[in-house]
């Protein structure tokens, strides 16, 4: 590992003043991913800021019915929120079909959010990856693509997204809300990832120096009918090969509105939203949900040896949509 | 440049000066010679080197130790007391729970603080209902609870059971 200095701030504003004056270096947290590529020399920041302590790490009621997540609530703490898991089960669940107990204990709301692709590529620093090395080429494109996204890819860059949580967060229009040296922003968090395009080493839209310090849900009536599914090679511990997020709100048999999120299958948590706008006001049946997922697919465009993905996203958005309390 | 700070492990006040990049792995092991935790792939897979960290288990290896001055920190060979073994200890070795035994302290620390967890209601990948207040650790939850724990020798059928077994006894202390 490359020697780094390590710095502590006294509160937030400190923190993002303290690594804005540095050329590159990285907030601490958690550290589960963080401190791992930086084991293997794929990240080597000159600085690390810990912030663990310094944003909050509680879950606070919202005047409109939201919830305010603070950026250091642990992944074990937010699963097991009883507010979370009544009123939005579909973000404890994917929660908890993320990683292990005792990594979900050390890992927090930000460091989830920011956590880097899985690529084989990416952490293999023997081979080109545009994202570890811009400019280097992409070992992906015609190396073993199986893990590799479907949707969104460009010529420079197929990595997925590996995160289960930011998933449902986005099937919930959660809301990022920063700390930079510019100032305080509020990001859909639509809005908060990127696709690759020519720059897959930018994987999100954040500043330099730009702290996440909590993340709201807003409220969602249906939100309580909602639930996440995951597919992965080995029933636990595994990132998911396709995973889907889903809300649904039906009445007299027909679909009045729905959320749906798709994990595993492109850069960013991909919104389905080609599939709730065929789904709004059609029946609740098997046909209307298989009907919806093929239009989200209708644009995918697999690699190699990822074509299995496509017909998966379709099942598992069927499945998950019918799994859905309202939909019985 | 090396940062002093304090660590209280195993009941015991440690004082060390440490590089910045050594993880709390490195810290016990190599610094204070408490050699429990072990370093099986030290990127957060393999769950050798668990840990009780302020009470919660965590991957010790995936953990910088500057970043944990003043954590209390429990390993496998603090859980005994006066010389008495933990329960969990007593039920691996009843249960013949290991066959090389690498894997081992850090499978009975995980157990040990997968059982508060569970203990404190927390749901699981598997829960049918998250609105339950308490979870009963059949096979199947303590699989998915344990699975950030791998024992390459494949003694986990005999690891359920020692387990299950201290959760229906004693439980958590």
């Amino acid at each position: 590992m490359k020697p780094f200095r390590y710095e502590r701030a006294e509160n937030v504003s400190g923190a993002v003043a303290t690594l804005a004056r540095e050329r590159t270096g990285e907030f601490l947290a958690g550290g589960t991913n963080l401190v791992d590529l930086m084991k293997l020399d794929i990240m080597q920041p000159d600085v690390l800021v810990d912030v663990r302590r310094l944003t909050s790490g509680e879950i606070e009621d919202l005047p409109d019915g939201g919830l305010r997540i603070g950026a250091a609530v642990t992944n074990s703490d937010l699963a097991a929120d009883a507010r979370v898991r009544s009123r939005y089960p579909v973000l404890s669940q994917a929660l908890l079909s993320g990683a292990s107990g005792q990594l979900r204990n050390l890992a927090t709301t930000g460091g989830n959010l920011l956590q880097r692709t899985r690529c084989a590529y990416f952490y293999d620093t023997t081979t080109p990856c545009n994202k570890r090395e811009p400019g280097t080429g992409c070992s992906a494109l015609q190396g073993c693509n199986s893990g590799h996204a479907i949707l969104g890819a460009s010529p420079h860059c197929v990595a997925t997204h590996p995160s289960d949580m930011a998933v449902a967060m986005t099937a919930l229009d959660a809301v990022v809300r920063t700390r930079g040296p510019a100032g305080e922003r509020e990001i859909p968090i639509s809005d908060l990832y990127r696709l690759p395009g020519q720059e897959p080493e930018r994987d999100t839209t954040l500043e330099h120096a730009e702290l996440i310090t909590a993340v709201d849900l807003p409220p969602l009536e249906f939100s309580p009918n909602s639930r996440y599914r995951k597919v992965r090679e080995r029933a636990s511990y595994a990132f998911a090969l396709v995973s889907v997020a889903a809300a649904l709100r039906v009445r007299d048999g027909v679909v009045l509105d729905t959320r749906i999120a798709l994990g595993g299958v492109a850069h960013k948590p991909w919104r389905a939203r080609k599939a709730e706008d065929v789904l709004r006001g059609a029946p609740a049946v098997q046909e209307s949900f298989r009907a919806a997922a093929d239009a989200e697919l209708a644009d995918a465009a697999p690699l190699r040896d990822n074509a299995y993905k496509v017909p998966l996203a379709v099942n598992v958005m069927t499945r998950t949509l019918l799994d859905l309390p309202e939909s019985r | 440049m090396d940062v002093g700070i304090t660590l209280k492990v195993d009941g015991i006040q440690q004082r060390i000066a440490v590089d910045p990049r050594t993880t709390l792995l490195d810290a016990l092991r190599e610094r204070l010679g408490i050699y429990g935790p072990k370093k099986g792939c030290d990127h957060g897979q393999c769950g050798a080197c668990t840990v009780l960290l302020d009470g919660m288990r965590a991957n010790s290896c995936l953990a910088l130790a500057v970043a944990h001055d003043g954590a209390e920190i429990i390993t496998a060979e603090g859980l005994a007391e006066d010389g008495e073994l933990h329960p969990m200890q007593r039920s691996f070795i009843e249960h013949d729970a290991f066959q090389c035994g690498y894997c081992t302290p850090g499978q009975i620390v995980s157990a040990v603080g997968m059982l508060a967890e569970a203990e404190a209601g927390w749901p699981s990948h598997v829960t049918r209902d998250l609105g339950a207040a308490d979870v009963p650790l059949t096979d199947e939850e303590i699989r998915e609870r344990m699975s950030g724990n791998l024992c390459r020798c494949g003694a986990y059928a005999n690891i359920v059971p020692a387990i299950r077994e201290t959760a229906a006894g004693a439980g958590p202390r």
